[in-house]
């Protein structure tokens, strides 16, 4: 039975690495950036919640959708100020330090504001969750919630990019921009809402994440950024199911050597698997090899 | 005969290089009109410009009375004008049908665009056995007529052709420019890019002849193919 519940946790875990690695590989693959400061917009959606919800005292719906917004803003800003003027730079470097220089920035300004002592996040879902086979099963609220949302997700992703004229659009942008320009498509405009869905991702990942561990400080989304990195990765980057994918394996293989094996040597596992699996596959679990006929 | 399309002294660089050195030409509503010329002449870059995808450094653009040099990129299909780009571009990754529908990108009216798919599935029926089909496994001269087909769902006044012919058998080349032919007979005026000069005078008007930026000769399609130096420096005689 705490197999099962050690699994279900890692399912849990593996959902919200999978919702921040979605926004991670939407970028990557039609912006054909890697958003390094992506995993900081978490962080900024927590501080919203947190802050927001104390202001309000509790209102945590309200919160969330707050951080959901102001996320997303920040995520179009920070493609058009910062990465924007980049596009088109004599190297794909220039980009990605710029991403970095962002992600330096989100955690020190919050450092500013609100210090480096970590806060206690109050959990946004105050279910208690289910209790199973007597008591001997208990699935907490958060990770019911969790699993739930990331399949939510993903299901409405994969109908905005497959039946929407502008998830197709982002896919043609991810494919070709200069035929896609061809066709009419505006790539920039294309980019930026491709950042904005992103960003709204990582304000979800956010809340879920620190209701699940309640802890936050200015560098809660840096580890968990990273993780969802390596999950878009082993997923098959620029690949949506793919990401979904990768996550929920890492999560899942996180929980386990954590309980099995070793808590400090999980990460070493995690990254381990990683890098098995590109050995094997170097486009990761569903990367496609794209074969061009010239 | 009424101009549809005008080119003025048009100069393009890449960074110090001078890709089009202040070329000029037109093209009149109902003509296929052919620019030839080898590798690394300009053809495609001139072809890039005139749809946005490159800037203009100088000179000018004038489509139907309208300037295209200050104009974004994706604007211009909505105009009128569309382009079947070289090495054919399709989306790999997505179904023919998809690629169709991305063609329509700018048009709103569903009616009108189902209608324009039934005249392209008409004109290429072996688009329509493969719509479910991943544009990427269709074989080179299929993703050919799906560019075609992508570009004539704009509904076009005008189309731009790069280099049809390349890497295709010569089954497939004779097939593509009697389709050419057949959409130019609809109305849709054509400027046809190809290093095939043989082909590309066989179906136009008039043609002009690039060589490194600049155009060295124009004139009616059939006297530049009984021109010595033509014949000489691309039609191999």
């Amino acid at each position: 039975m705490s197999f099962l519940t050690y699994f279900i946790n890692g399912l849990s875990l593996g959902s919200i690495y999978a919702i921040i690695a979605l926004g991670y590989t939407m970028v990557y693959g039609i912006a054909k950036m890697l958003n390094f400061a992506h995993g900081d917009f978490i962080m900024v959606g927590c501080y919203i919640i947190f802050s927001v919800s104390r202001a309000l005292s509790g209102n945590s719906i309200v919160a969330i959708i707050i951080s959901i917004v102001l996320c997303t803003i920040l995520g179009i800003t920070t493609e058009f100020v910062a990465y924007r003027p980049l596009r088109g730079a004599a190297s794909p470097l220039a980009v990605l330090i710029t991403a970095i220089g962002v992600s330096y920035l989100l955690e020190n300004i919050a450092l500013l504001i609100f210090g480096a002592d970590v806060k206690s996040f109050t959990s946004v879902i105050k279910w208690e969750g289910l209790t199973f086979a007597d008591g001997q099963l208990r699935i907490q609220g958060v990770t019911i919630v969790t699993i739930v949302v990331s399949i939510v997700i993903l299901i409405t992703l994969q109908l905005f990019i497959n039946k929407t004229k502008q998830g197709q659009a982002m896919l043609a942008v991810a494919e070709d921009r200069g035929a896609a320009t061809l066709m009419g498509i505006n790539v920039n405009k294309t980019i930026m809402l491709t950042f904005a869905i992103g960003s709204a991702l990582a304000a979800v990942a956010g809340a879920l994440l620190c209701s699940a561990y309640p802890s936050l400080s200015p560098y809660t989304g840096a580890m968990p950024g990273i993780k969802a990195f390596v999950a878009a990765v082993l997923g098959g980057i620029g690949s949506i199911p793919g990401a979904m994918i990768g996550g929920l394996v890492l999560g899942i293989v996180e929980i386990l050597s954590k309980t099995y094996i070793s808590s400090q040597l999980s990460d070493a596992i995690v990254f381990g698997i990683l890098v098995l699996v590109l050995l094997i596959k170097p486009t990761g679990i569903l990367g496609k090899q794209v074969q061009v006929k010239v | 005969m009424e101009t549809l399309l005008e080119i003025k002294d048009l100069s393009v660089y890449y960074g110090v290089i001078q890709a089009l050195k202040g070329i000029s030409f037109h093209v009149n509503k109902g003509e296929v009109v052919a620019l030839i010329g080898a590798n690394g002449a300009g053809k495609t870059t001139t072809l890039h410009t005139l749809s946005g995808l490159i800037q203009a450094d100088k000179g000018s653009i004038t489509y139907k009375g309208q300037e295209l040099t200050k104009l974004a990129g994706n604007k211009i299909v909505s105009l009128g004008m569309a382009q079947v780009p070289e090495g054919r571009r399709v989306f790999a990754q997505m179904t023919v049908l998809q690629n169709l529908k991305m063609g329509a990108y700018t048009r709103k009216d569903k009616a009108e665009l189902e209608e324009t798919l039934k005249t392209v599935y008409k004109r290429f029926p072996r688009l329509e056995e493969r719509k479910n089909q991943l544009a990427g496994t269709l074989s080179g001269g299929e993703q050919q007529m799906l560019a075609m087909g992508r570009a004539l769902m704009s509904h076009p006044e005008i189309i731009l052709m790069d280099e049809p012919s390349m890497g295709l058998s010569p089954i497939f080349v004779n097939e593509i420019f009697s389709i050419i032919e057949d959409v130019n007979k609809d109305g849709v005026t054509v400027l046809l890019v190809e290093q095939n000069a043989k082909k590309a005078l066989s179906i136009a008007n008039r043609a002009y002849v690039l060589e490194t930026g600049s155009i060295v000769k124009e004139g009616d399609a059939k006297e530049l193919m009984n021109d010595e130096s033509i014949k000489k420096a691309y039609l191999g005689e």
